[in-house]
């Protein structure tokens, strides 16, 4: 890049906005995922809309490749930086811009982090859902690209549920706005395709979003049971009797373990440990309650408990959320895998997990959001040994497989982004991948904003668009598309 | 009138090969009532499958006809009078379900079933789709989503936008193409159920779709009260909104020289309900409590059907605003409303809204201008969902914003050459 190009977007961050110092770059090098890592050109630190939109005009008429970011705690390599990009952080924008609490709305910049939106309307007894486990560090921008999700989504709904409105700057440097405070805008709803596209449709830089009056009660039940098998069918019955728990939390033996051992959430050593969340009105929970204590006994649970006070609630949590970081307290390395499927099939891919597990000679331990059939399995290694990574990173994309054979998906809540763009050809056919390219085509026809990510092969964008045509190469069986 | 501009000779040959892929039987020459808001097509295909649909379109396409897709024809006065219209595409024999997955709390619907037989179909699983759409009985899965038709249920449950969690395309050049999938939480990939529902089939035509699913409730019970006046139901409305009641729908129903009704809706166990609705009593403050019936949550349907008899001419329109500006909107129509229109409303707490205005038409085309108006300059909107003979040059949509050259550009991107439902949406997409 030349130095031109520097002085120019110098001009409008100022000096103490552009970063280039080989030293400083390396904290921008990955996110959460930490195995992949690209060194950008520099990293922008915007202050405002106007400034984001200066520096996306640079980057189109200079055809740079840039890459949004918030906090940074992606699990798919969403905000890896690309060769020879720019890295556009958004953690500077961080205001509440309004709060209206008589139509339970609140207008935010990308950077405002997850858990700080409840913490201003918490006095007034509302609460942003979508909680990820990283809720107390990762931004709205970041959710908003990942389409973030969280124990509770499971009867509260995704990011994408509680987002009404975006403004957001296009790799063109246009800006426009999707959705509104009010519902139904006319129009195609870009905003439903735009949350959870990972950064490739543009930068959000203001969110208005939709907050919700928090129940007049919450409780929280432990049950242990004997293996995961048994916790999987206490929670089909409940899903059969008609229920939706704010949350339904699986972890297994080796789970429970890791977190004893990092947060001591005091959780019985048992098989499998089912968390169930039930909220709303007094006498419902109450009614609601003694049922899941039945259909956990009925599954043979050995142990129940129910939180007695807001500190033990907070406790349960806490070990379950911090499940992930808990690994290392177990395992010098560890891969955290993401991968839906039916609840049903529970028990099936279980019980694969565990012979694929046994068969690579690694631990897998295993907490999932069991109410949506959302798994974390964790596969544990150790990188001193050689070629044992190679096995990991093998047994964890086998897992994803058996999700898509199971009619599950890739990810559930961590994005595709970088990790997962090659199991893209796996779940959906080449016509899928294309027309969702089409979208892509319309928002940012260069492939300026984070391109590289999600698709496994870029769709030109200049021709007419037409059905897909297979390569002649392909059909003849020679090539294949990855 | 006649809308195509075609000669008869490309028709003549588009219907000769759309025979072969659906065989002759189901290729009808369009009747009157096959008119969609005005424009007259030539002829009603149906095809019997997905590819059979998407074959039909592909030549369609290629012959340079204008496509209109229809599920069960209740909406299709919905949004402008297409600027083409040769033939249309029903999807009336894609009308299977083909997977209620019901320990999993989803099903795979093909778009030509109506949401009367879906939910039937669910109910025998204790579930439901958790949306009171308007016509059930005729109303198909396609056609819904295209327009995004939603009650009183979406407070609580959310509109098409959350229920929808996978859905198959038949694009303009014959692709078909899938996206999202059977499980609920999944973000892999672009959410494209989530762009054609309310595209009103302006992208590609909806063949099959995935919903997730809710038990059907145990109890419910309405109650309903009348308040002296528009500031006081809102009043009311937004204080049961601020209250920790779990109620799953809340409106207000309004006309001309009558004082508007408040009715909510609560869903869940017996003991459950009772409480609640002792709450709402105090709120409410009433004496007495009588369930008001599920007839009060057919105000929507019944915007359309009631009215003076006799009085012919009447336009509907659906609207959203704030929730906080609910009574502020209900004040705008009636005051619109002089000059012998008469009015008639339903809002749901959510802030969207259907009005039903009777009168002399170009009286109602004022007074549907101004309403936009004063929606759009608090940042709402508004769509015109019914229009009488003559009232023609009302756009339906109004702004769509700075974002309608995007939009435009998507439009492109899935049907560059415009078969697919031309000039009926936003902007003349």
């Amino acid at each position: 890049m030349e130095s031109r190009i520097f002085d120019e977007l110098r001009e409008i961050v100022g000096p103490h906005g552009l970063i280039t110092s080989r030293e400083e770059l390396h904290t921008y090098e990955c996110d959460g995922l930490t195995n992949f890592r690209v060194l950008p050109r520099a990293v922008l630190l915007p202050n405002s809309t106007e400034e984001v939109q200066r520096i996306v005009r640079v980057c189109h008429r200079e055809r740079i490749p840039f890459v949004a970011r918030g906090s940074g705690t992606g699990l798919s390599g969403g905000a890896l930086p690309v060769e020879n990009g720019v890295v556009i952080s958004l953690t500077r924008m961080n205001k509440i811009l309004e709060v209206d609490l008589a139509n339970a709305r609140v207008a935010v910049e990308p950077g405002v982090i997850n858990l700080d939106v409840t913490g201003r309307v918490a006095p007034q007894e509302y609460f942003y859902a979508p909680d990820p486990s990283s809720q107390s560090i990762c931004s709205i921008g970041g959710n908003v690209a990942e389409n973030s999700g969280g124990a509770h989504c499971l009867k509260y709904g995704f990011t994408t549920t509680h987002v009404l409105g975006l403004e957001v700057v296009l790799a063109d440097g246009s800006v426009v706005h999707l959705g509104g405070k009010t519902l139904d805008a006319p129009g195609y709803d870009l905003m439903g395709v735009f949350v959870g596209s990972e950064g490739t449709l543009g930068i959000a830089t203001k969110i208005i979003l939709r907050i919700v009056k928090r129940p007049e009660c919450v409780q929280t039940l432990l049950a242990a049971f004997p293996s995961t098998n048994e916790a999987g069918a206490a929670v089909s019955d409940m899903i059969a009797a008609g229920m939706l728990p704010a949350a339904i939390e699986m972890m297994d033996n080796l789970a429970i373990q890791a977190a004893e051992a990092a947060v001591h959430a005091n959780y019985p050593n048992c098989g499998a440990l089912l968390l169930v969340e039930l909220d709303g009105p007094m006498v419902e929970v109450a009614a609601l309650m003694t049922h899941v204590d039945e259909i956990c006994r009925k599954n043979k649970a050995w142990e129940i408990r129910v939180a007695q006070s807001e500190a033990e609630r907070a406790l349960v949590w806490k070990g379950r959320k911090a499940a992930f970081a808990a690994m290392g307290r177990i395992s010098p390395n560890y891969i955290v895998q993401d991968g839906v499927i039916p609840r049903t099939e529970l028990p099936n891919v279980m019980r694969e997990i565990g012979r694929l597990s046994k068969e690579a000679g690694l631990r897998v331990a295993n907490v999932f959001h069991a109410g949506d059939g959302n798994l974390h399995p964790l596969v544990l290694y150790d990188r001193r040994i050689p070629g044992q990574e190679e096995t990991a990173e093998a047994l964890s994309s086998r897992i994803l497989e058996l999700c898509i054979a199971a009619g599950g998906s890739i990810t559930g809540e961590h994005g595709v982004g970088e990790d997962k763009k090659k199991m893209m050809s796996k779940m959906f056919s080449e016509p899928d991948l294309e027309t969702m390219q089409r979208v892509r085509c319309a928002f940012d026809p260069l492939q300026l904003s984070n391109p590289t990510k999600v698709f496994p092969r870029p769709r030109l964008c200049g021709e007419k668009p037409g059905e897909y045509v297979a390569h002649p190469l392909e059909t003849a069986g020679i090539a294949e598309r990855f | 009138m006649d809308a195509s501009v075609f000669s008869k000779a490309t028709i003549n040959t588009f219907e000769a090969d759309v025979r072969e892929i659906v065989t002759a039987k189901y290729v009808l020459t369009a009747a009157e009532s096959d008119a969609v808001a005005g424009a007259k097509p030539t002829i009603v295909v149906e095809p019997g499958s997905e590819q059979e649909l998407a074959k039909a379109l592909k030549g369609a396409n290629a012959a340079g006809l204008a496509v209109i897709p229809r599920g069960g024809g209740t909406k299709l006065e919905w949004g402008n009078q297409p600027a083409r219209a040769d033939v249309i595409l029903s999807t009336a024999r894609l009308n299977r379900v083909i997977e209620h997955a019901w320990a999993d709390l989803t099903v795979s619907v093909e778009a030509g079933c109506t949401i009367g037989k879906l939910q039937e179909t669910l109910a025998k699983h204790g579930q439901r789709l958790a949306l009171d759409a308007l016509w059930p009985e005729r109303a198909t899965v396609g056609g819904v989503l295209s327009t995004n038709d939603s009650g009183a249920l979406r407070l609580r449950f959310g509109s098409l936008r959350d229920l929808v969690i996978g859905a198959t395309l038949a694009l303009a050049d014959g692709t078909v193409a899938s996206s999202g999938g059977k499980v609920v939480k999944n973000v892999a990939g672009y959410d494209l159920p989530k762009l054609v529902t309310g595209a009103f089939g302006t992208l590609g035509i909806i063949t099959r779709a995935i919903f997730r699913l809710h038990p059907l409730p145990k109890e419910t019970l309405t109650i309903s009260c009348v308040a002296s006046n528009v500031l006081e139901a809102q009043r009311l409305v937004l204080a049961i909104q601020n209250s920790k009641l779990a109620h799953s729908a809340l409106q207000i129903c309004c006309e001309a020289e009558m004082q508007p009704r408040v009715d909510v809706l609560f869903e869940g166990t017996e003991a459950g309900l009772t409480a609640q609705v002792e709450q709402v009593k105090s709120m409410m403050g009433l004496a007495t409590i009588t369930d008001a019936g599920r007839d009060v949550w057919n105000a929507r349907q019944e915007i359309y059907s009631t009215g003076k008899k006799g009085s012919a001419e009447f336009s509907v329109v659906k609207f959203a605003t704030l929730p906080a500006q609910i009574a502020e909107t209900i004040e705008t129509i009636a005051s619109l409303s002089i000059a012998d229109v008469r009015w008639k409303v339903v809002v749901q707490a959510t802030g969207i809204g259907w009005a039903r205005l009777e009168g002399e038409v170009s009286a109602m085309d004022s007074v549907l201008r101004e309403f936009r108006s004063a929606l759009e300059r608090n940042g709402g909107s508004s769509m015109v969902a019914h229009r009488p003979v003559g009232m023609t040059s009302l756009d339906a949509w109004g702004s769509a914003g700075d974002a309608l050259p995007l939009m435009s550009a998507v439009k492109w991107q899935f049907d560059p050459d415009r078969t697919l439902n031309p000039g009926r949406f936003v902007g003349g997409i």
